[in-house]
C-alpha cells in the first residue's frame, strides 16, 4: 500500500499511543505504531499510522477516550 | 522457615512475577516511551499493560492515571505534597503510618493544619467523627485503609461520601489492602489512592504508585521530581499531562514488569478469593492466640472489619524477647516493635513497647497458623 493512503495520529506520550491503539484494535481500525515522520514535530518518538480514508473515525473514537492529542496529519 | 512478616513485605510470589521480570530483562530491556524503536515500544507496552492490570484491579476508568513510583511512601509523599498549600487543612486518623504521619507533621511545619481524629481502643473509626472535624479550609481527608498494626480495616467507603457531601478530596493509603481486599476508587469516591507493589499485590520491591481520579487536576499537583519524560522534550517545563507530569526519569521498568504480571495473576484468582483464604486463616491464628493464657490479641475479631495482620503481646514477656525467641528457637519470622506507626500503637495503648505482630499471606496455610500459635503457647508457658 503507498504511503499515500496514510494518515498519523500524533501524540504527546508513548502512553497516549498505547491507549489509543487499544481502542482502534476494538473498534477494528487499522493501525501501526511507527516513528514519526521527520516533517511533523513531536518527541515522543512514536505516533500511531492509520489509514486515511478511517480518519473521521479515528477523531472520534480519540475524542471519546478523552485522550488529547497533537493531532491529526496526513503522510 | 515460617514466614509470618507479610505486611511488611511479601516472602512467596508467583513464579510468573519472576518470569516477566527475567523475560523484561533479557529480551525487552530497553527505554519505555523514550525511543521510537522495537524494544523501546516493547517496553513500553509492558509498562502501560501493568498501569491496565492496575486499573482492573482498583476499578479505576482510566489507565492514564495510574501513576508508577518506588513504593507506598513515594506516592503518599506525592499526593500530600503534590496538593497541600499553607492554609488548607486535613483529617487523619489516629491509625496512620509515619509515611502518612511525618510528611503531615512536615506539612504542618509549612503551614498545613492537621486533625488527627482518634480511632477506638479496637482500632475502629467511627466516619461521623470525620465529619465532625471537617472545616470550611478543609481541603483532604487521609486514611488508612487498613492498619498495619492491629489489621482493622477503616471505614473508606463512609469517608468517601463526606469528602463528595464536603467538596473535599480523599487520599487512601491502600498499602496493607491492595491485593488483599477489595479496592473500587470509583465506587467508594476515593480521589487518590495510594498503593505499594511488594506487600500483598505480590510484586517486587521499588515497585508502587498512586491512582489519580478525575476530581483531581493534575496541572495542579506539584511533581516530587522534575525532569525528562520522553515527551514534550521541546519545553523546559513539566509537562501537565499523566502520567508523564509525575513520572519523571526512567521508570523501574523490570519491576513494573513483575508487579503487573503479579496483579495479573491477582485478577485470575480473584481478590475476593484471596481475601476469604486469608480471613480464614486469620480467624483460626486471633482463635488460638486468645486461647493462650498471658497473651492478649489486639484490634477486633469480626472477619469482616480486619485483614490477617494480628499484633499481640505476652505478658511477662517484652515484645523483642518473644520476638527472638520464635525466629531463633521456632523458625518463625515475625515482627515486633512499633511497626513506624506510634499513633496506632498509642490508639490501642500499647505505646512505646508495641506488640508482636503476625501477618498472614496467602501462601501460608493452616499448619503454620498452628505451628506459631504452639511456638506463642510455648513461649507464655516459659520456654525456652
Ligand atoms: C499502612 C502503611 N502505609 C504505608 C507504608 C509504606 O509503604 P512502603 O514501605 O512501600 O513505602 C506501609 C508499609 O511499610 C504501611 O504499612
Amino acid at each position: 500500500m503507498s504511503s499515500e493512503a496514510h494518515a498519523v495520529v500524533v501524540v504527546h506520550s508513548t502512553s497516549h499511543a498505547m491507549k489509543i491503539t487499544r481502542r482502534l484494535k476494538e473498534r477494528g481500525l487499522a493501525w501501526k505504531l511507527v516513528p514519526v515522520p521527520r516533517h511533523i514535530s513531536s518527541d515522543c518518538g512514536v505516533c500511531v499510522r492509520i489509514l486515511r480514508a478511517d480518519v473521521e473515525a479515528v477523531r472520534s473514537a480519540v475524542a471519546e477516550l478523552g485522550v488529547e492529542i497533537v493531532g491529526i496529519e496526513e503522510i | 522457615m515460617i514466614y509470618l512478616d507479610h505486611a511488611a513485605t511479601a516472602f512467596a510470589r508467583p513464579p510468573e512475577v519472576r518470569d516477566a521480570m527475567v523475560h523484561f530483562l533479557d529480551r525487552v530491556s530497553a527505554n519505555p516511551g523514550r525511543s521510537g524503536h522495537r524494544l523501546s515500544l516493547a517496553a513500553a507496552e509492558v509498562v502501560y499493560e501493568a498501569r491496565e492490570a492496575v486499573a482492573e484491579l482498583f476499578h479505576a476508568p482510566d489507565p492514564l492515571r495510574v501513576v508508577f513510583g518506588l513504593n507506598g511512601t513515594e506516592a503518599i509523599n506525592q499526593a500530600l505534597v503534590g496538593l497541600l498549600r499553607p492554609g488548607d487543612h486535613v483529617v487523619t486518623s489516629s491509625l496512620e503510618h509515619n509515611a502518612v504521619m511525618r510528611p503531615l507533621r512536615a506539612l504542618e511545619a509549612r503551614g498545613v493544619a492537621v486533625t488527627v481524629v482518634r480511632c477506638s481502643p479496637e482500632g475502629l473509626l467511627d466516619p461521623a467523627h470525620i465529619e465532625q472535624a471537617l472545616r470550611p479550609e478543609t481541603r483532604m481527608i487521609v486514611l488508612n485503609h487498613a492498619s498495619n498494626v492491629v489489621g482493622t480495616v477503616l471505614p473508606v467507603a463512609a469517608a468517601g461520601r463526606i469528602a463528595r457531601a464536603h467538596g473535599v478530596l480523599l487520599l487512601v493509603d491502600a498499602a496493607q489492602t491492595a491485593g488483599a481486599w477489595p479496592i473500587d476508587v470509583e465506587g467508594d469516591h476515593i480521589d487518590l489512592l495510594a498503593f505499594t507493589g511488594h506487600k500483598s499485590l505480590l510484586g517486587p520491591t521499588g515497585t508502587g504508585g498512586l491512582v489519580i481520579g478525575a476530581r483531581v487536576d493534575p496541572g495542579a499537583m506539584q511533581p516530587l521530581k522534575h525532569g525528562g519524560t520522553g515527551s514534550a522534550s521541546e519545553h523546559e517545563r513539566q509537562p501537565e499531562f499523566l502520567p508523564d507530569r509525575l513520572e519523571s526519569g526512567t521508570p523501574n521498568a523490570v519491576g513494573i514488569a513483575g508487579l503487573g504480571a503479579a496483579v495479573r495473576w491477582l485478577l485470575d484468582r480473584g481478590i475476593e478469593a484471596v481475601q476469604e483464604q486469608e480471613a480464614a486463616l486469620a480467624v483460626r491464628l486471633i482463635a488460638g492466640l486468645s486461647a493462650i493464657a498471658g497473651v492478649r490479641v489486639y484490634g477486633t475479631e469480626d472477619p469482616a472489619r480486619r485483614t490477617a495482620t494480628v499484633s499481640f503481646t505476652v505478658a511477662g514477656r517484652s515484645v523483642a524477647e518473644v520476638g527472638y525467641a520464635l525466629d531463633e528457637s521456632f523458625d518463625i519470622l515475625s515482627r515486633v516493635g512499633l511497626h513506624c506507626a506510634p499513633a496506632a500503637h498509642r490508639t490501642i495503648g500499647t505505646f512505646p513497647e508495641g506488640t508482636v505482630r503476625f501477618s498472614l499471606g496467602l501462601f501460608n496455610n493452616a499448619d503454620d497458623v498452628d505451628c506459631a500459635v504452639d511456638a506463642v503457647a510455648r513461649i507464655a508457658g516459659g520456654s525456652p
